[in-house]
């Protein structure tokens, strides 16, 4: 009955560059892919006609059919293992996740089955697995997570995360044409958030997977961080510019595998590092760079490192707990201002 | 290295088996679908109310009414703060659908156990949840059950029987199942309502709690509410079954099909399974046919539903007025009682609704309290940054 006949709806192709929002940069990124590769199909929850939940799939479904965007039952193990199998068949799927913490209930194939077939057979599952994630929304405890913690400890998934138009585009058409599998994580917050729009080029380009980005070079300290948290900490760096600190930012956007020279080369310039990450501390990507900063950069830091991230508890609704989760530009002022004096 | 059976241990296993056998031998299928109080079309012109046969007294039935005006009443006063800024998150609407969660929560008893999914507001109501915890949760304020710490119906009373469900659908099936489990061992007869979408039913823990559940006969309920969407997404592209109640079969319970916008056979349909449960009879499976007007929060443009559907069913399907109408051709009440007792409603909203707004926000410290029990684990305070 429901299915019959739709109001009148039809989402226009995306311009090829120009102004663009994350979430156009992304959509465009997928069409663009689609137009190009065949094998390249979108599945996932209310994908289609509804165009996703985020409207990153909009009018996808018009242009290509539904045999190439495929609406699926609430089933998230059902989406990653059609995909796995897909891929295996030459396909590429760009499987979504309404929420990315909706990926727990696609966990087991995630990580037992398409992190381990390349290594266990040589077949390699060139499958997207994508999705909104963080927090800073007033979302709750189910609909704020950040992943990536949950999956650096299994060998053979990429990550990425991008925190800017241009790398989202870029990294969503790397990540498809990647032969191994690809967490694509999309901070919801930045989806359509107008700082971020910015003019995309109108030809084809990607962003390559494992590299890391400078967005803000400085002398004095670095902080690594990704997501959202960027644009925290480049307000921060501009706040201490007056107080004459010069700070370097690096945008990880691959968060496995890590991009280490450009880590490397920047905390050895300036010798003092904070790590900041929106998921919770323990266990969080900070405690990974860290590690990684006292074996291979001991000799040139000149203080501690650093970590600033989530408080260890679920993301709370509540503006006020929320906010008091969650690291705040004032914190990594502050906290630079001491790394400075120390 | 584990021992290979034998032969004869084999056959004397299988000897054992065949005499505990009490059924034939042989695939054998049998659908035990029951659709006494399924919808059926009005007759001839005459508009649709409720079922005749009812064992509930006139006080139970203007209950009833008093909890589906509640329902639907507490949902519109959301809408109105959600418009007004002041409700944090998403409102998610139950109109049209209000009678599934309202009849079916009314047919249990005071020690029952509920888990409702966010259409089941009526159920939570029921169960006796004040709607000043509503107000106060939706607006992420202090007083509130959580303490602003998750949103909506989130939150649990053991007390009252209401465990709140997660956001990731399924997940509460086999939780009830285990609810279940600990009443058995403490020889409590009770018995548990699990509410689920048509959407819902399509994860993998749904499939598990549930089949668990019917393997150890736990008096587990489903209800399983066909309301035509999950999200955008039609049933169809949930199930190939033309009924969800179909699906009772793979786990071999019995199911029935209900009228979901009739309200008194929601809770005939369901006083009736959860005397077969409470009985030893087992997990029932309780399928609601009704239909989600609303979509699926107040952000959704509903854009894939197919014109004049929406209006067909508020015109001429709406649980409420038919139980209006019921209420009235049934002589139970006369208009002006049910008038009265919508001021009534109307008055106890404005006034816990007030309540909730006159709550703070809670303090940010707040927030790293209670992950753990804080007598044996401190809080979890953001750390301090280079200090001893
Ligand atoms: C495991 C999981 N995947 C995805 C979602 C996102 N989601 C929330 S509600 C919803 C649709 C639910 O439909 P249905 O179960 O039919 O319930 P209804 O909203 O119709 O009451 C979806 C897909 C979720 N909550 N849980
Ligand atoms: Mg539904």
């Amino acid at each position: 009955m429901s299915t019959a006949v739709k109001k009148e709806h039809r989402s226009a192709r995306p311009e090829r560059g120009g102004p663009a929002t994350m979430v156009e940069a992304i959509r465009q990124g997928i069409w663009e892919e689609m137009e190009r590769d065949p094998t390249v199909f979108v599945i996932g929850e209310d994908v289609g006609a509804f165009g996703g939940a985020f409207k990153v799939t909009d009018g996808l479904i018009d242009e290509f059919g539904k045999e190439r965007v495929i609406d699926t039952p609430i089933s998230e193990g059902a989406i990653v293992g059609a995909a796995c199998g897909a891929a295996l068949m030459g396909m590429r799927p760009v499987a979504e996740f309404q929420f990315i913490d909706f990926i727990s209930a696609g966990f087991d194939l995630l990580t037992n089955y398409a992190a381990k077939c390349r290594y266990r057979w040589g077949a390699g599952i060139p499958a997207v697995f994508r999705g909104p994630c963080g927090s800073g929304v007033r979302s709750g405890p189910f609909h704020s997570l950040n992943a990536e913690a949950f999956f650096l400890n299994t060998a053979g998934l990429k990550i990425v995360e991008p925190s800017t138009a241009y790398d989202a585009k870029g990294l969503i058409k790397a990540a498809i044409r990647d032969p191994d599998p690809v967490l694509y994580f999309e901070h919801k917050k930045l989806y359509r958030l107008p700082r971020l729009r910015e003019d995309l080029p109108a030809d084809d380009y990607i962003v390559e997977i494992g590299k890391a980005k400078v967005v803000r070079e400085g002398r004095d300290l670095t902080i690594i961080t990704f997501g959202a948290m960027v644009l925290t900490a480049l307000d921060a760096a501009e706040e201490l510019e007056k107080e004459g600190l010069d700070v370097e930012v690096i945008d990880l956007r691959t968060l496995a595998p890590l991009d280490k020279a450009t880590i490397l080369a920047s905390v050895k310039k300036t010798s003092r590092v904070i790590i900041l990450h929106e998921a919770s501390r323990t266990g969080g990507i900070g405690g990974e760079i860290a590690a990684l900063l006292s074996e291979e950069a001991f000799e040139w830091l000149d203080a501690p490192i650093i970590r600033l991230a989530s408080i260890d508890t679920p993301v709370p609704y509540s503006p006020p707990l929320e906010d008091y989760y969650l690291p705040q530009t004032k914190d990594v002022v502050s906290a630079a201002r001491k790394l400075a004096a120390y | 290295m584990a021992e290979q059976p034998t032969k004869t241990s084999r056959k004397s296993e299988q000897g054992a088996h065949a005499k505990r056998r009490d059924r034939p031998p042989g695939p054998r299928f049998e659908m035990r679908i029951s659709t006494k109080y399924a919808p059926h079309e009005p007759s001839e012109g005459k508009p649709l109310t409720c079922t005749d046969e009812t064992s509930l007294k006139p006080d139970q039935l203007l209950e009833l009414y008093r909890y589906l005006k509640l329902t639907r009443l507490v949902e519109e006063r959301l809408v109105n703060l959600y418009r007004q800024t002041k409700v944090v998150g998403g409102v998610f609407r139950s109109l049209g659908q209000e009678a599934t969660a309202v009849g079916t929560a009314y047919a249990l008893q005071p020690g029952d156990f509920i888990t409702p999914l966010i259409r089941d507001l009526g159920a939570v109501l029921v169960k006796g949840i004040r709607p000043r915890d509503i107000f106060a949760q939706y607006m992420a304020k202090a007083w509130g059950p959580s303490g602003g710490r998750d949103l909506n119906i989130h939150f649990g009373d053991m007390g009252k029987g209401f465990i709140g469900p997660i956001s990731h659908l399924g997940d509460m099936i086999p939780v009830m199942t285990g609810i279940l489990i600990g009443a058995r061992m403490q020889k409590k007869e009770i018995v548990a309502v699990a509410y689920i979408g048509d959407g819902g039913m399509s994860t993998g823990a749904f499939h598990e709690g549930l089949n668990f559940a019917a393997v150890q006969r736990l008096p587990l309920l489903v209800i399983a509410e066909y309301n035509h969407f999950a999200y955008s997404t039609p049933t169809s592209l949930q199930t190939a079954c033309r009924d969800l109640a179909e699906k009772a079969a793979g786990y071999g319970i019995p199911s029935h099909i209900v009228d979901g916008n009739d309200v008194v056979a929601c809770y005939e349909v369901t006083k009736h399974a959860a005397d077969y449960a409470r009985r030893g009879g087992g997990a029932v499976l309780i399928e609601a046919k009704t239909y989600r007007r609303k979509g699926h929060a107040e952000h959704d443009d509903q854009r894939y539903v197919a014109p004049d559907e929406i209006e067909w069913w508020e015109k001429h399907n709406d649980p409420v007025d038919r139980f209006e109408k019921y209420l009235l051709e049934k002589n139970v009440a006369k208009q002006d009682k049910l008038d009265e007792i919508v001021s009534e409603v109307t008055r106890a909203i404005e006034e816990d609704c007030a309540w909730a707004e006159s709550s703070p926000l809670p303090e940010g410290e707040k927030a790293a309290y209670g992950v753990f029990d804080n007598s044996i684990v401190p809080p979890a305070f953001r750390p301090p940054v280079l200090e001893k």
